[in-house]
C-alpha cells in the first residue's frame, strides 16, 4: 500500500504540470493584457513595465520561466495588486475558504448523514418520502437562490430566539467571528447535505438488509448499536469515496457564496483576477485549487483501502 | 407473390414481441412522477418555442414608465402596478413573462446542445476505449483521470473571461467538461457487451472493428447513457446559470434563468417577483429531469426497483 501511495503521489506530477501548461497557454494566447488600460502608455513606458513583469520575452521562454520559479515555490508578483506576491495574497485568502469549505463540509456530514440514516429507517414512509423530497430540493435549487433567500429572512427580517431579536451579519469576514459564518456555511453545505443525505440512504437501505445485520438481529442486539456500531459504519464508506466530487463541489459553491457575501477567500480573488487578466493570480490560484482536489482525492482512496478490508491497493 | 407476402407480414405482426424500447416505455407510463415531468417539461419546451406569441410585449422593449412593477394580482408590497404584465416588470420597464420565456429558451438550448456534445465526445471516445482494450484503453482512461482532477469550472471561467462570451464557445466548453464520465459509462459499458456472443458472432461473419461499435456496442449500451443524459442536462443548465450569476454568460438584451435569478436575487427586498418566477421556472425544469432521470432508471433497469 505504501508502494501505491507512493505512485500516486508521482502521478499527481505530470497532472499538476499539465494543468500549468493549460492554464499558461489558455491565459496568454487570450485577447487582452493586465495592463490594458483606456488610455494607451507611452510606447517606452509600455516597454518599460512589459519588461519589469518578463513579458517582454517570447511565450516558449516566459513560459519555462515560470516552471523554474514554480518549482522553487515562487508563483511570482501580482500583475494587478502591486506590491503584494501571488504567496502572500494566496495566503491571506486560503485561511478564509479553507474555514469555510471545512465547516460546511462537516455540517453537510453531520446533518445528512442523520437525515439519511433516519430515512433509510424509515423507509417508504412518509418520513423517507419528505427527507429525499427536501434534498431533492436542495439538489435542484442552486446557491444563488438559496443565499438571497437565506439573507432576507435571517439577515433583514431577523429571528426571535428566547424572546430575543437578532439579525445576523450578511456580509464580510469580520475577522471570522462566528455569526459572520453561519450564513456563509449553511448556504454552502445545503447542496452537500442532500447529497450526503441521499447517499447514506440508498447505502443504509441495502446494508440494513444484509445478512451480518440480521444475524446481529437475531442476537439481541439492541437496534440503536445495531444502526451506530454495525449498519452506519459499512454504510459511511460511498461517503469516503464522495470526498472528491465534495470538495470540487465546495471549491465551485465558494465561488459564489464568497461573491454574495463578500468574503475575502481565494474564490473571490479568481474571478476578479480572470476579469483583470491578472496572469499569475489565476495561475495560483489554480494550482492551489487543483493541488487540494488532487490531495483529498488520494486521502479519501487511502481512506477507503484502510476502512473496507477488501479494497486491496497494488 | 402478392399473397405470400401479406401472410408473412400478418405472420410478423403476430408474433412481434416488444423490443426492450417498447418494454421500457410501458414501465414508465405507468410512473406517474415522471409522466408529470415529460408533461410539464414538453409544455415548457413548446413555451420557450413560441414565446414570442403568448406576450404582446417584446423581450428588449423597455419602458421607464413601468420600472420594477410588480403583477396586478401581486400580494406582496410594491411600488407600482404593472396592469398587463402578468409577471410583472424589471428594473428598466421590460416584461418580466415574456423574459423569463426568452431566458428557459437560452438555458434548455444551452442544456441540449452542450449535452449533445458531450454526448458524441464521451460516447465515441468511452466506446473506443473499452472496444480496442488493452495499452490504448488504458492510456485513454489514464488521460480522462487526469482531465478528472482538474478544477473544470475555473478554465470555463476562464474561457469565457478571456474570449468575450461567446456564445457557442459556451455550448462547447460546459459539454466539454461533461463528456468525462459519459465516456466511463460507456466504456464499463463496452466492456461487459464485448464479450457477448453477439459480438462474435458479427466478428466472424467479418464486420469491421468500426461496424461492431457502430451496430452491435453503441446500441446497447444506451440504457445508462439515457439515464446520464437526462441528468446532465441539468447540470448544464446549473452550469449555465453559474456563469451568468458570476456576469459570465449570455449578453443583453439576450438573457437566460442565471441571468434574472441574479438579477431578482440583487432587488429581491422591494421586488421579490424578480426573483421568484425565474427561479420557480428554474427549479422546475431541474425537478422535471431528475424525476424523468429516476424513472428512465426504473424503467431501464427493472432489476433495481
Amino acid at each position: 500500500m505504501l508502494g501505491y501511495a507512493f505512485r500516486r503521489l508521482l502521478g499527481a506530477i505530470p497532472t499538476l504540470f499539465i494543468i500549468v501548461t493549460l492554464t499558461f497557454f489558455m491565459m496568454r494566447l487570450a485577447p487582452g493584457g493586465p495592463f490594458d488600460s483606456e488610455r494607451r502608455l507611452p510606447p517606452e513606458v509600455e516597454a518599460n513595465v512589459m519588461a519589469a513583469y518578463n513579458l517582454d520575452k517570447p511565450l516558449v521562454a516566459q513560459y519555462g520561466d515560470y516552471l523554474v520559479k514554480l518549482a522553487q515555490g515562487d508563483l511570482g508578483p501580482s500583475f494587478k495588486n502591486k506590491d503584494f506576491t501571488v504567496a502572500q495574497l494566496i495566503g491571506a485568502g486560503l485561511p478564509v475558504s479553507l474555514t469555510l469549505g471545512l465547516a460546511a463540509m462537516t455540517l453537510a456530514l453531520l446533518v445528512g448523514s442523520l437525515l439519511g440514516t433516519w430515512a433509510a429507517l424509515r423507509q417508504n414512509r412518509w418520513q423517507d418520502y419528505s427527507v429525499m423530497t427536501v434534498a431533492m430540493v436542495g439538489v435542484t435549487i442552486p446557491s444563488f437562490v438559496t443565499a438571497p433567500i437565506l439573507t432576507l429572512i435571517f439577515g433583514v427580517y431577523g429571528i426571535r430566539l428566547f424572546g430575543i431579536e437578532f439579525t445576523l451579519p450578511v456580509s464580510g469576514w469580520g475577522g471570522g467571528a462566528l455569526p459572520n459564518l453561519v450564513l456563509p456555511v449553511i448556504t454552502l453545505s445545503l447542496l452537500q447535505i442532500a447529497v450526503v443525505a441521499r447517499l447514506t440512504r440508498g447505502s443504509m437501505v441495502e446494508v440494513l438488509r444484509s445478512n451480518y445485520v440480521r444475524t446481529a438481529r437475531a442476537k439481541g442486539v439492541p437496534e440503536h448499536r445495531i444502526v451506530l456500531r454495525h449498519a452506519l459504519r459499512a454504510a459511511s464508506l460511498p461517503l469516503v469515496s464522495y470526498a472528491g466530487p465534495a470538495t470540487a463541489g465546495i471549491l465551485t459553491g465558494s465561488l459564489i457564496v464568497e461573491q454574495i457575501f463578500g468574503l475575502p477567500g481565494i474564490g473571490r480573488y479568481f474571478v476578479m483576477a480572470a476579469l483583470d487578466r491578472d496572469y499569475t493570480m489565476v495561475m495560483g490560484v489554480i494550482i492551489v485549487y487543483a493541488t487540494l482536489v488532487i490531495v483529498l482525492n488520494f486521502v479519501a482512496d487511502m481512506l477507503y483501502a484502510i476502512l473496507d478490508p477488501r479494497v486491496r491497493l497494488t | 407473390m402478392i399473397g405470400s407476402a401479406a401472410k408473412t407480414e400478418a405472420l410478423e405482426r403476430a408474433v412481434k414481441g416488444r423490443s426492450l424500447g417498447m418494454d421500457a416505455w410501458v414501465r414508465l407510463k405507468r410512473n406517474r412522477a415522471a409522466m408529470a415531468a415529460i408533461t410539464v417539461l414538453t409544455l415548457m419546451t413548446l413555451m420557450a418555442i413560441f414565446a414570442p406569441f403568448l406576450s404582446p410585449f417584446r423581450y428588449d422593449a423597455i419602458n421607464y414608465d413601468l420600472v420594477t412593477c410588480a403583477p396586478s394580482w401581486w400580494p406582496g408590497p410594491s411600488s407600482c402596478i404593472a396592469p398587463g404584465h402578468i409577471f410583472g416588470t424589471d428594473a428598466v420597464g421590460r416584461d418580466l413573462f415574456v423574459r423569463v420565456l426568452y431566458g428557459a429558451r437560452m438555458s434548455l438550448a444551452v442544456g441540449l446542445v452542450a449535452t449533445l456534445v458531450s454526448l458524441v465526445i464521451g460516447v465515441i471516445y468511452g466506446a473506443v476505449a473499452g472496444y480496442v482494450g488493452g495499452r490504448t484503453d488504458a492510456l485513454m482512461m489514464r488521460a480522462v483521470d487526469i482531465l478528472y482532477s482538474l478544477p473544470f469550472i475555473f478554465f470555463v471561467i476562464i474561457l469565457m473571461v478571456l474570449f468575450e462570451r461567446n456564445l457557442i464557445l459556451l455550448f462547447v466548453a460546459v459539454g466539454a467538461v461533461e463528456w468525462l464520465t459519459m465516456a466511463r459509462i460507456v466504456r464499463g459499458q463496452t466492456l461487459s457487451i464485448k464479450q457477448k456472443e453477439f459480438v462474435e458472432a458479427a466478428r466472424a461473419a467479418g464486420v469491421s472493428g468500426f461496424g461492431i461499435v457502430r451496430r452491435h456496442i453503441i446500441p446497447n449500451a444506451v440504457g445508462p447513457v439515457v439515464v446520464y443524459v437526462t441528468l446532465t442536462v441539468p447540470a448544464v443548465i446549473l452550469t449555465e446559470s453559474f456563469l451568468s450569476f458570476l456576469g459570465l454568460g449570455v449578453q443583453e438584451p439576450l438573457t437566460s434563468w442565471g441571468t434574472l435569478i441574479s438579477e431578482g436575487a440583487a432587488q429581491m427586498e422591494t421586488a421579490t417577483w424578480t426573483l421568484v418566477f425565474p427561479a420557480l421556472f428554474m427549479a422546475a425544469t431541474l425537478f422535471c429531469f431528475n424525476f424523468i432521470g429516476d424513472g428512465l432508471r426504473d424503467a431501464l433497469d427493472p432489476r433495481d426497483r
